[in-house]
């Protein structure tokens, strides 16, 4: 069914690809919730953060020389002698961080509003796996500035394929394109760094196509039901974002030019020297909360029977442990049996998930401490949450929660809530 | 639900502020200073500069380099070209072969007087001649030395100032000296610098604090040369969103109203 557009020339294009039809759809008469907090501001910030990366990482790359040699004197004559260089730099940087939080907060909503649940479910996977591809460009961005932590969290994390059995080392040499992270490693993430944020692009694109397919979900968890519970997304949401964004980019900007290294490392303004390891190597803030995963599992583990020591090391435990963390989330749709999609009534699983913020929060905290004493039994413990608040706490709760009665439809909530 | 982000926000800023205090256990953690770069109007004093200039080229670079500066650089901190020339002029740097290739018959480089355009010259060749002159360390090239180290200029300026006789009992290696701020306590360069071992052009009185004080700032700048371009256009920017972000908000409120 197409629109129909006062202008000639629009009128003409839409006829024959409906661009403008589809746009209208889906940003303009889109029929949004009209109950939507300033939580749901968090999914379109993000998606202006990738356009932001992408661009300011386009024009850094016309500069940067992805060459053990010259990459670190490259991203420095970027910040002294490129035209607003510095600029372009400490955006993209603070943007990684900000990109980051946004994603974080973003994930969080979806838990504590089950927005991961029925119809929903492709659309949080999809959503899981821009994170996990989010992570790996990070990671392989961090690498190129060939700083002392570049180097240092290049080789822990590549080496961490090595517990795959039997093939282990052999993807590790595969990774590097040698016998240790060098020019021929710096080569291929830098063509990484450039690839995947276009399949990112690609993923949000499937992401934005599930979400509208169902619409968004909203505070109250309920199916929207006709007319009266719905606004159209423009101008009631295009102006709610548009201010979301302003508030965003006094953040951003505020720490870009005012405290552009807070989030970094001292030890990447050195040069890297594969003969000096740094007394501490820390990956970057965001993976902090898996960093202290991978290190919880202690070296003279046991299980109950002592059978799995047997089969398999400590270490490889741990990476199992990380990426498990990760992977965990896909099924959480399935973990968690609630029909109730919103915390508002369910008035346990809303402490069990602020329970389970703060166990990420201290997790995140124990992953930047050197592993040892109190903060190793502490990330021991917080990792012990993570795993049991997912495969024990939520099923649990979804089983035999006693929830609180579902208000008839939004538009009955909002009105009883204003009579008050 | 307000409440318990209250208490989430709290908690993340706790553990945010141990983070702070537990990263100093490597060495005694530097004093606060206040530097003319701090806060959002943060500026350089090129009076300051040019004496840390003075301090760095008369001291540091005896040991240390600073590879990412050019002579060039130096009009930024109140040089004018000419003098910027003259300063290049008395150093020399390598000519590398010439244009047939030839270097001296022993095949070291062969030199020329500095123009503007090349970077600061370095006291040794490569790392190796400066580990062969320095007991085995290896002095750190100090272009970004200010980000590179927790603490920053405070670090710097707490070394420089921070060398002690040892405790009693304190096993200090030879060629070693005690600083306090070093992590380790053990620190291969010995203090550097020396009551009225350098003179000023202003005539400031050369302590030991005021050169310490000055290289440092020095360092901020070599370290953030875009340090007060980078503030003036941030506040400009900010400024507008604010005004911008407010006015959204007004817009919000207005286009809302009529939403039951």
């Amino acid at each position: 069914m197409a629109t129909q557009f006062k202008n000639p020339v629009v009128r003409w294009i839409d006829h024959r690809l409906p661009i403008f039809t589809f746009m209208e759809h889906s940003a303009v008469s889109y029929p949004t919730p009209k109950n939507l907090s300033y939580w749901w501001n968090f999914g379109s910030l993000a998606g202006i953060i990738l356009v932001i990366m992408i661009a300011t990482g386009v024009f850094l790359a016309m500069q940067y020389t992805p060459h053990t040699a010259m990459a670190f004197d490259s991203v420095e004559r970027i910040m002294r002698d490129v035209n607003y260089g510095w600029l372009l730099r400490y955006l993209h940087m603070n943007g990684a961080s900000m990109f980051f939080i946004v994603i974080y907060i973003h994930m969080f909503r979806g838990m504590y509003y089950g927005s991961y649940k029925e119809p929903r479910e492709i659309l949080w996977i999809i959503g899981v796996l821009i994170f996990l591809a989010m992570m790996a460009t990070a990671f392989v961005g961090y690498t190129l500035p060939w700083g002392q932590m570049s180097f240092w969290g290049a080789t822990v994390i590549t080496n961490l394929f090595s517990v795959v059995p039997v093939v282990g080392t052999v993807i590790v040499e595969w990774l590097w394109g040698g016998f240790s992270v060098d020019n021929p490693t710096l080569n291929r993430f830098f063509a990484l760094h450039y690839l995947l944020p276009f399949v990112i692009f690609a993923l949000v694109f499937l992401h934005l196509w599930a979400l509208h397919t169902h619409k968004s979900n909203n505070p109250l968890g309920i199916d929207v039901k006709g007319d009266k519970d719905e606004i159209p997304f423009h101008p009631y949401y295009t102006i709610k974002d548009s201010f979301g964004l302003g508030v965003f980019l006094i953040v951003y900007l505020g720490f870009t030019f005012f405290a552009p290294n807070f989030f970094g490392e001292p030890d990447n303004y050195i040069p890297a020297d594969p003969l000096v390891t740094p007394a501490h190597i820390v990956p970057e803030w965001y993976f902090l909360p898996f960093y202290a995963m991978l290190r919880a599992v202690p070296d003279n583990f046991i299980d109950v029977f002592g059978i799995l020591p047997i089969i398999i090391s400590a270490k490889a435990a741990g990476v199992v442990v990380m990426f498990g963390s990760i992977i965990l989330l896909i099924f959480l749709p399935w973990l968690d049996s609630s029909k109730v999609r919103s915390s508002q009534f369910r008035p346990v699983f809303k402490w069990a998930f602020w329970l389970f913020l703060l166990d990420c929060i201290v997790l995140g905290y124990v992953g930047g401490q050197p592993a040892e004493g109190a903060m190793l039994t502490i990330g021991r413990l917080c990792t012990f949450w993570y795993f049991f608040h997912l495969l024990v706490v939520v099923p649990f709760l979804g089983k035999y929660e006693k929830t609180r009665p579902l208000p008839e439809s939004i538009s009955a909530a909002v009105t009883a809530k204003e009579s008050k | 639900m307000k409440t318990q982000v209250l208490a989430a926000i709290l908690g993340g800023l706790l553990a945010f502020g141990a983070i702070q205090a537990a990263s100093a256990a490597e060495g005694q953690a530097a004093p606060k200073l206040k530097w003319t770069t701090d806060g959002v109007t943060g500026h350089f004093d090129r009076a300051e500069l040019k004496r840390g200039w003075t301090v760095y080229k008369q001291v540091c670079a005896s040991c240390h380099s600073a590879h990412q500066l050019y002579y060039r650089n130096l009009t930024d901190i109140g040089f004018s070209e000419a003098e910027a020339k003259a300063i290049a002029a008395g150093d020399s740097v390598p000519a590398g072969p010439n244009e047939a290739g030839e270097t001296h018959v022993d095949g070291s480089p062969i030199m020329r007087p500095a123009l503007l355009s090349d970077k600061l010259a370095a006291p040794y060749a490569n790392a190796n001649a400066a580990r062969a002159a320095n007991n085995g360390a290896l002095p750190p090239d100090l272009s970004l030395i200010t980000k590179a180290r927790k603490g920053g200029a405070d670090y710097i300026h707490a070394l420089l100032t921070g060398y002690k006789e040892p405790p009693a009992g304190f096993q200090l290696q030879q060629g070693m000296a005690f600083n306090a701020y070093f992590p380790g306590f053990q620190i291969a360069m010995p203090a550097p610098l020396v009551e009225g071992a350098i003179s000023f052009d202003d005539g400031t009185n050369a302590t030991v604090a005021q050169m310490a004080r000055d290289v440092s700032a020095f360092l901020i700048w070599s370290a953030e040369p875009e340090l007060e371009d980078r503030k003036r256009m941030g506040i400009k920017i900010l400024a507008f969103l604010l005004v911008f972000t407010a006015l959204l908000y007004a817009l919000k409120r207005k286009i809302w109203a009529d939403v039951h």
